[in-house]
């Protein structure tokens, strides 16, 4: 634990700050603390919560909840696959490992430079729950003193497109082709001008499947040097902790 | 929603985010990984995390009322904000504050 604190810190702050903010956003949109509280637990995704906010006030449809929830989440689906090897052999940690990692949990595993007389399984394990702690208690306390807030808070719900805005962004400086960041703007407009507000979700998300796998040939290219370079990461990295055993 | 709707809308989102999570792991532990799912891997994020921006939007009406003003102020310094320092908190603190200054004094 003594290992893995030091790098959890900033993520303290962070999570600290977003996470009272969610908790004080359900709690001014007429939310019990045990919402966000709850919530913060099962979901444990700080985008699928705040977009939660916004569903739960509208209409009830519980499919497009599921698949808005599973598009937002899907960059999991690509840290899972990147921590394939990583959580082998980690037996019971291995669980609660995939369950509770989180964009700022994979960035740091993903990353960090473990100390050689730390044990890898429990230094992972030690970001996650600690990442993890802070996020709940975030947003449990946010939710119970929400409504001692003095000041306005109109306008707070904004803290949720500026985390997008930023995201967004910190793809775009990422990545070296812009097609696809610029296809996810113009083809959500488009459907949205088409469906309208409420129901223009998974028509965008379909068209953009669609379109995005239409242009595979041209676009793979780019993607291919991309992936090779972090499979090539991978594969060294694999073949490290083989040796590792192999020394055990 | 009836509560009993909100239930089920969390139930649903947080079984979809938990999908996302322990897939991988059913799917793809010792194989490779197909092609067209790596492909995806690399293009989609930037892709829904428009997407995500325009939902954060999709009520605002930029045909009355102030016509998305505050949004596009707030939404540019955000931007500029975050190339310029590349602080991901402080970003988004700094343009939520912005917007709610916007909205509370010049376009209350």
């Amino acid at each position: 634990m003594r290992a893995a604190f030091p790098y959890t810190i900033p993520i303290f702050a962070g999570y600290w700050f977003l996470g009272l903010t969610y908790g004080i956003l359900m709690n001014v949109s007429g939310f019990s603390f045990v919402w966000p509280m709850v919530m913060a637990a099962v979901i444990y995704s700080g985008s699928v919560e705040f977009v939660a906010v916004k569903v739960l006030l509208s209409s009830f449809h519980p499919l497009q909840a599921f698949v808005m929830a599973f598009m937002i989440g899907a960059r999991h689906l690509f840290y899972g696959i990147t921590m394939l090897d990583r959580f082998k052999h980690k037996g019971w940690k291995k669980p609660l490992l995939i369950y509770f990692m989180s964009d700022e949990t994979f960035s740091v595993n993903y990353t960090a430079k473990i100390p050689k007389d730390v044990d890898e399984g429990w230094f992972m394990l030690w970001i996650t729950l600690l990442d993890f702690l802070y996020w709940l208690t975030g947003a449990t306390l946010g939710g119970i003193f929400g409504n001692l807030i003095t000041f306005s808070t109109k306008g707070l719900d904004f803290v949720m497109t500026a985390m997008f805005v930023v995201i967004f962004v910190e793809q775009w400086l990422k990545d070296s082709s812009h097609v696809s960041a610029i296809l996810g703007i113009v083809l959500s407009v488009i459907s949205l001008l088409l469906f309208g507000s409420d129901h223009f979700v998974i028509p965008a998300m379909m068209l953009m499947l669609l379109v995005l796998l239409t242009l595979r040939p041209r676009l793979a290219k780019a993607a291919d040097k991309e992936s090779d370079v972090m499979s090539d990461h991978r594969d060294s990295k694999t073949h490290l902790s083989e040796r590792k055993e192999d020394q055990a | 929603m009836t509560l009993t709707q909100q239930i089920i809308t969390v139930v649903c989102m947080a079984l979809a985010v938990m999908t996302t999570r322990f897939l991988p792991f059913a799917l793809f532990q010792g194989r490779k990984t197909p092609k067209v799912i790596q492909y995806l891997g690399t293009v989609l994020p930037a892709a829904v995390f428009g997407l995500l921006v325009v939902y954060c939007l999709k009520n605002v009406d930029v045909t009355s009322g102030n016509h998305g003003l505050p949004e596009l102020i707030a939404i540019t310094a955000t931007v500029l904000l975050h190339v310029w320092r590349r602080q991901m908190m402080l970003s988004i603190a700094g343009g939520t504050i912005i917007y709610m200054i916007l909205v509370q004094t010049v376009f209350a």
